[in-house]
This record gives structure tokens, sequence and C-alpha cells, in this order.
């Protein structure tokens, strides 16, 4: 394909990717196999393993149309990457691509015949997307702040892409009993070590006076219909046992793991059958066995060679700053550990952008960023980083030509929603479209200058399987269908109190809130909030006292506000509200439909 | 006209190196399809300004013979025709002189901007004409009236809708398949290299001597550029539905729905 774009004539010194995950073959595989699978040559089923096996989802109510999701390790994507994507958005898809809550694009609605075309263009660009849907070690997942947090042992990233190197088409990961994640976190504070199968935060130690690389290692979490937080496996893990004890934890996954009940197939549920201790034995035996085994000795390709950053030319005029700088750069950058640079984020309404829109990116970090490259980050965000102080108010002001400067990216005010009824079988709500509601509302009310919600989130799922995150949320929902009488109206479960760092927990159940009520719900709360707050108290802190029953005399529990909500969430009839029985983006009665789960997460 | 002319061969687009050495013998007449603002301002050299808008306030074959002749516009004339809008615009032109009989007509392979982009010549004179005439040879296996379409589709002719994708499963003439018109193009083409396009089609199993007919949401400008892509690809037993879906819509005649689904609320547009 020459995708040859006059845009590029410019002197390019942007890093381009340095390795190529994708490979061609498979994009011609898998138009051969839609042939056979067209012609009815091979089974539905057979083709439905194969198209996992190579990231392709079938639509929500149609396997003529694919989610196609890339596999971006660690997150990290590089300018001539962003902009194939844009171009294959545009020809392929809808012509705006999708930012996951686990660091890769997806693009909607591509013709099934065309699936192989997209995944030809990706390869071509070193993009792949094998394994990163079906019963496989997904998208090694590694912190967007890795290599620039003030608080991390060390940067994490080379340990993510070196474990994707070994793990991806290893047949060691192509038919677990259920998917696998591994993610990667700079500190307590910026990962969710605890919520997947395999969490690991860089921890180093002194022996013998020396300075030790190695990892807190977390196994067993996860979030689902039913959803679990993982266990410390030992206090440390050096990191030359860090893959004989990725590789030992996934054998054992592949042996025992529940192959004849679908959804208790996770790790977390043999974990949680088997109770901790007996796991965590099995697993310290068989890294024994694997490393007594293993004549040669099985190490990580860890590139070390620290980043060569570039010298991007600041332009020496002083920048007029335009109207709203303050506000952005608050609530949507860090500063890094590297003193003088800042790391940004972008906040997308439910992780939607357009094909111009990732151009403009593409060029955004051409010109600013020392490293030339881009990392998703873990909630439908982009980020770019090593962004030189000075040059904020410029990124800014580019930011603002196109539309991607919404602020509040790292406040509650922007809202994280899984997919639900735009793409997903399972969904039963809009909550995509829910999430950008809330979001646009939220901006609208400046909640993102309110130093109290900052470390608040919210998050919302189309369905209990909790894509959307909704149970690590501060205020989280996940969709239902409600009824009065004959009627059926969209409902959200809402559950409060969640968080994913040192401290993680479940949200508890607080209430229901019909889809139409859930902005002025969460006002209601803030409200609560505020008028029971103690001084300097936040609104994630003031709901962990609710949630351990520790509230003040006049708002003490969970059921205290389940009590105050309750005018808020009052069921009116249709005739009084039609609006109300419809959910967002349709202006038809509701009803909820199924099809067969893919697990679009 | 001498014989060996009628045998040379046509190609559906030209490059700008081509089009440029046959300006400079004379051996072409150029089309430009924008708008007349735009084309004042400047245009390829010799070009003559037929905007869209003016051919399709009357596009009956009449009208297009009157155009085609003064312009200077013989049977044997060679014709490029260029836009500025991906080559969409310029395909329902080409489309309109070949059904009326004129066969020696390329689309330029680029649009205005990227020939300025590339810093070829323009220039905003306006080229003198001289009347010729031209005979009419009617090509109605080139087009599809709507009376013709179901029958066609039983028949096992192949329906294109080249509109974008969400606009498609939002509706469509029933049995219809997508290939929206952004999927033609590559880079600075109007129509990707052959193999590329190629791919898309045997993708599909549609094959070489397939019936197809085109159609996009009104004039049959994406759906021309549809039309010509599959010429390029030598499968010319191609149809354009020309008042395409808006046409179809105002007839009440049935229409599909990708239904369930709330799709367009994945767009960040
Ligand atoms: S399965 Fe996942 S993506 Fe689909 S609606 Fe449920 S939570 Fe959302």
């Amino acid at each position: 394909m020459s995708n040859t774009n006059l845009s590029q004539s410019k002197p390019d010194t942007a890093p381009k990717h340095k390795i190529n995950w994708g490979r061609l073959e498979e994009a011609e595989r898998f138009a051969e196999m839609t042939k056979l699978f067209r012609q009815g040559l091979i089974t539905r089923d057979d083709f439905r393993r194969f198209r996992l096996q190579h990231g392709a989802y079938g639509s929500r109510m149609t396997d003529d149309y694919s989610m196609i999701r890339l596999k971006l390790p660690a997150g990290e994507v590089y300018p001539e990457q962003i902009e194939r994507i844009a171009d294959l958005s545009e020809q392929f898809s809808i012509g705006s691509a999708h930012v996951s809550t686990r660091q890769n694009f997806q693009l909607h609605w591509v013709a099934l015949e065309d699936v192989s075309e997209v995944l030809r263009g990706l390869a071509e660009v070193g993009i792949t997307t094998r394994e990163a849907c079906g019963n496989s070690v997904r998208s090694i997942m590694c912190s967007p702040l890795a290599g620039v947090c003030p608080d991390e042992a060390f940067d994490p990233t080379p340990y993510a892409v070196g474990a994707t190197k070994f793990l991806l088409r290893n047949p060691l990961s192509q038919s677990l009993p259920r998917k696998f994640k591994i993610n990667f976190t700079c500190c307590e504070k910026h990962g969710m070590a605890r919520m997947v199968d395999i969490g690991l935060i860089p921890l180093q130690i002194e022996e013998n006076g020396n300075l030790q690389r190695g990892f807190k290692i977390f196994l067993g979490g996860g979030l689902g219909a039913q959803s679990f937080v993982g266990h410390q496996l030992e206090p440390f893990t050096s990191e030359d046992e860090l893959l004989y004890t990725i590789v030992s934890v996934i054998r054992i996954f592949d042996r025992l793991g529940n192959r004849d009940n679908m959804a208790r197939a996770r790790m977390r549920y043999l974990v949680n059958d088997m109770g901790w201790e007996r796991f965590q034995n099995l697993v310290l035996k068989e890294r024994a066995m694997i490393k007594m085994l293993l004549s040669v000795i099985v190490k990580l390709d860890v590139d070390k060679t620290p980043e060569v950053l570039r010298k991007i030319s600041i332009s020496s005029e002083i920048p007029s700053v335009s109207q709203g700088y303050a506000r952005w750069v608050k609530s949507n950058t860090f500063k890094q550990k590297q003193s003088g640079f800042s790391t940004a984020f972008l906040t997308l309404e439910s992780g939607d952008v357009t094909s111009n829109q990732l151009r403009a990116i593409a060029e955004i970090a051409r010109e600013f960023t020392s490293d030339g490259q881009i990392r998703n980050g873990f909630t439908q965000d982009i980020v770019f980083r090593w962004i030189r102080d000075e040059d904020l108010p410029r990124l800014y002001s580019k930011l603002l030509e196109v539309g991607l400067a919404n602020p509040g990216a790292l406040t509650m005010a922007s809202v994280v929603g899984c997919s639900g009824t735009t793409s997903c079988n399972l969904a039963l709500t809009n909550s995509h479209r829910l999430a950008k509601e809330v979001q646009r509302k939220f901006i609208e009310l400046k909640i993102d200058e309110d130093d109290d919600l900052r470390n608040s989130t919210i998050k919302i799922s189309g369905c209990p399987n909790s894509c959307g995150q909704h149970e690590i949320a501060t205020i989280g929902f996940y969709g239902g269908g409600g009824r009065l009488g004959k009627e059926m109206y969209p409902l959200y479960t809402m559950s409060l109190g969640g968080r994913s760092d040192e401290n993680t927990t479940l949200g508890h159940t607080c209430t229901k809130v019909p889809a139409k009520r859930i902005i002025q719900t969460i006002l209601k709360i803030v409200e609560i909030f505020k008028s029971e707050k103690k001084s300097g108290e936040t609104l994630d802190l003031w709901i962990r006292r609710i949630v351990e029953g520790n509230g003040g005399p006049n708002v003490k529990s969970i059921d205290d506000i389940k009590e105050l909500l309750k005018p808020v969430v009052i069921v009116p009839t249709k005739d009084q509200d039609e609006d109300f029985y419809a959910d967002y983006g349709s202006d038809g009665s509701y009803h909820t439909k199924t099809g067969r789960g893919e697990c679009a997460a | 006209m001498c014989s060996l002319s009628k045998e040379k061969s046509i190609h559906v687009t030209v490059d700008v190196d081509s089009l440029r050495s046959e300006i400079r013998d004379k051996s072409v007449k150029v089309l430009d399809i924008r708008k007349e603002d735009d084309y004042k301002q400047g245009h390829i050299p010799g070009a003559i300004n037929l905007p869209l808008a003016s051919l399709l306030a009357d596009d009956s074959p009449d009208k297009v013979l009157q155009y085609a002749q003064s312009f200077g516009i013989g049977d044997e004339t060679s014709v490029v025709v260029y836009d500025d809008t991906f080559g969409a615009l310029a395909s329902r032109v080409a489309w309109t002189l070949e059904y009326v009989g004129h066969r020696d007509v390329s689309l330029l392979d680029v649009t205005y901007s990227t020939w300025k982009k590339l810093g070829l010549e323009t220039s905003s004179d306006i080229p003198s004409l001289t009347k010729t005439t031209h005979s009419l040879k009617l090509q109605p296996q080139i087009l599809a009236t709507s009376d013709y379409l179901t029958p066609a589709k039983e028949k096992g002719a192949i329906l294109v809708d080249n509109r974008e994708r969400l606009n498609f499963l939002e509706q469509h003439i029933p049995g219809a398949i997508n290939i929206p018109y952004r999927m033609l193009a590559s880079g600075q083409n109007i129509l990707r290299p052959k193999e590329d396009l190629k791919r898309l089609f045997q993708n599909r199993n549609i094959g070489q001597d397939s019936e197809i007919i085109t159609y996009c949401g009104s004039v049959g400008t994406l759906s021309g550029l549809g039309y010509y892509a599959l010429k390029s690809l030598g499968m010319n037993n191609a149809k354009l539905y020309v008042r395409s879906f808006k046409e179809w819509k105002s007839l009440d005649k049935p229409i599909e729905k990708q239904k369930d689904a709330n799709y367009w609320d994945l767009s960040a547009e």
C-alpha cells in the first residue's frame, strides 16, 4: 500500500518504531481463511477462533463486520504508526479510532472482507493484532508514566516489551483456558497491578551492598462479573526470576484453569477455588522445577539502552497564552522526575478520536516530544511525554486547534465508558455515549477545577462484565434493564468506593440509577459530600469512610446515601417522561438485546 | 479521422507527466470541474471550466453534447478531467461524457491541490474555444435506473454502495455491499495501484466479469469514482446508478439497516 503523504515532506527527525511486531503473512492468511469461511469450507467456530487469535471481534449483532484490536505492547506507538492508523480508519472503518482501557487502538465496523487489508497496512508499519483477543496473553500493559514517574524504582517499560517478545506467538500462550492479562506499573499509585492476572511493580533492594532490581508480583486479580484483588507472590522477585515466574504462572493456569465453564475460566477463579496458599505454593514449586529442568537459562531480552532524547527546537518567540491554559495545565499535565519536562494527557470522549485528530497527534509528537513517541494511557487517553515545560503553552494552543484540549484529563471529569451498544454483543446499555454525556456536562460545570474531586474517578460498563472497569471507580456504573409495568428503560447499578492503587478495593453496590438520572445522581452525591466532608477531605476519602460505615452523624453509611438518592432515581411513567424510557443515542423505546459474547473488553 | 487513433488504448487515469506532455502537444482537452471562482484563481494551463453544478442543472444528453461541442470536443478528442474532491466530481463528468458516446475520456490521477503541491504550472488565463461537432451515441449499458436494479440483482448483479461506512450502516439499498470511496484512493492518488485495488475485490470474491452497479448518496459522484475504480481493473461490466440513494428513497423503495447498534456514538466527529 503506497501511502505517500505529501505533508510528510518535512525532514523528520522523530524516531521510527524500533520493533516490528507485525507479520505480513498473517494478513495474507487472514484473507485466505475469510474466503474459506465464506465458501463454507471451515466452520464458524473454527473461523471464529482464528479470527480472535488475530485480533478481530465480531460486531454487535453481526459477524459481517469486525472490531479490530491492535496490540501495542506497553502502549507505545510512533507518529508514522498513528498516521497509518488514521488512514486505515478512514478507509476501512468509521473515520474514528477508539483508545481502549488497555492501551490499544480499536477500529470498529470493519467489513470482514477488509480485515486482512487492515492487518496488512498495520504490519507494514510494524504493528500486530495477533493475540489481541481470544484465549491468549493479551497486550502487556505498562504505566504511561513509566520512566518519568518520580515514585518509580526504575523504568519497567523494557521489561514489558521483553516479556511481549517472549510471549507473542509463543505456543505456550495460544490456547489458554481464557484470556490472560499482564500489567506493569511504575509505582503503587499509577497502575493497576492488583486487578489483573499478573501485576508487577518495580522494586529495588540492596543485597550485599549491590542494588538489585526486581518486582512486587501480584497474581489472580481481575475485574468481571465476579472480581478479585490480586495476591502478592513473595516480598521481592528479582529480575532474573521474572520470566520463570511468568512462565510458571501461565503453565499452571494452562494445566488447571477451568476449561469447562467459560464463566469461571479466568485465573482468578482458579486462585479463589484453590485458595491462595495452595496456588502460591504451586507457582513457587513450578518455578523451581522449570529452573531445574531448563539447561539453558531463559532470560528476558531487556533492552536497557537509555532512550536517546532528541533536541527539539523551541521557538524563541514568547508564546501567547491561549484561553483556558491554566485550567488545562493544572488538570492535564504531570511534572516528570526529570526537571524541566512534563507529561501531557489528552482526554478523549470515551476514547474516541478522529482520523484527522490522529494525524495532528502524530505531528505534535514529532514537534514537541523529545522521545518522539506517543503512549496510550489506561483511561482511554493519549499521552505525550518529554515535553519541555516552556513548550506547554504552545502545545496547548496546537491541541486547541484540533479539538484535543479538553481539560480534566487527570480528574473526575475524564470518564471511562466501554463500547456498550455501539458495537458490543453483550451490551445492555449505551455506556459509551453516557460516558461522553457525563464528561461534557462535567467540563461545562468545571468539575475538573474542584480539588476535592481530583482523585476520584467515574467509570461505566454497559453490562456486568466490567470492561469499563466500573468496580475500581470511586463512582462506578454497569448497565442493565429496568421495567415499569410493560415498559423497559435503561438502568445502571451504581457502586461506590472502588480504587486500584495500593489500597485496591472493589466498589460497594449502592443503588440502581436510571440512565437518564445518572448525571443528577452524581451531582447529588457531590452535594452531600460537600455538606458532610471534613475540612481538606476529598471525595474519594469521604466515600471510603462511608463505605466503612464511618460517615458523619447525618450520613453514616452507603444505606444513608441510598436513602438520600431515592427522590432522584424515582421512575416516572412513560406519559410523564417519554425520554426517560429511551437510552442515550436512541430515540426509540428501549429493549435489551444481546448476542453471543466474544468478550469485547 | 485515421483509424489508428481508434485503436489507441484509453486509460482510466493519466498521470501528471503524461498530461503535461499532452498539454504541450495540444493533443488534449482538459476539463476543470471546480467552482467558477476557484477556477478563475488558477487552473491547469488550458483547462476549460465546467462546474459540476452547471452540468447537473441539466445533464440531458443534448445539453451534454452542446457543452462538448462548445468546448471543441469532437468524437476523437482526448479529454482529461480533474477536480479537487478526490476525483469524485471529475468521475461524474467523465461518466456523463462516456454515456453520450465520448470514448476517449480519462481522469487526472491526482487532484488540483496535489498538482499545486507538486509545484506544477498553473494559469489563470481562460482559453478561447472553437466550436466543433460531436455525434450522439448513447451507451445505455453503463447506466442503471431504479427499475433496473431489483431484477438485475435477482440475476446476480452486485450492488456496491460507495458512501461512508456509518451512512451505509444507517440505511442502504437491500442487499448492497459497502465499499466506501475512501477505500479506493491511496496517498495522493485518486485511485489505488491496480494490485491493491484488485485485492479488495478478490477478498470479496467478486469476479472480473461480474455485473456491478455502483451508487452513492445523491448524484453519482462517489459512485462515479467507484465505477472508474472497477474500470481501471478491466471490470467493464459496470454500471452507475446515477440517481442513487436519494432517488431510491424518494420512490419509497425498501431500505435495509444495521439494527440494534448505536454505531454513530463511536464517531468522534
Ligand atoms: S461486555 Fe464489556 S464492552 Fe461489552 S457492554 Fe459489557 S462491559 Fe461493556
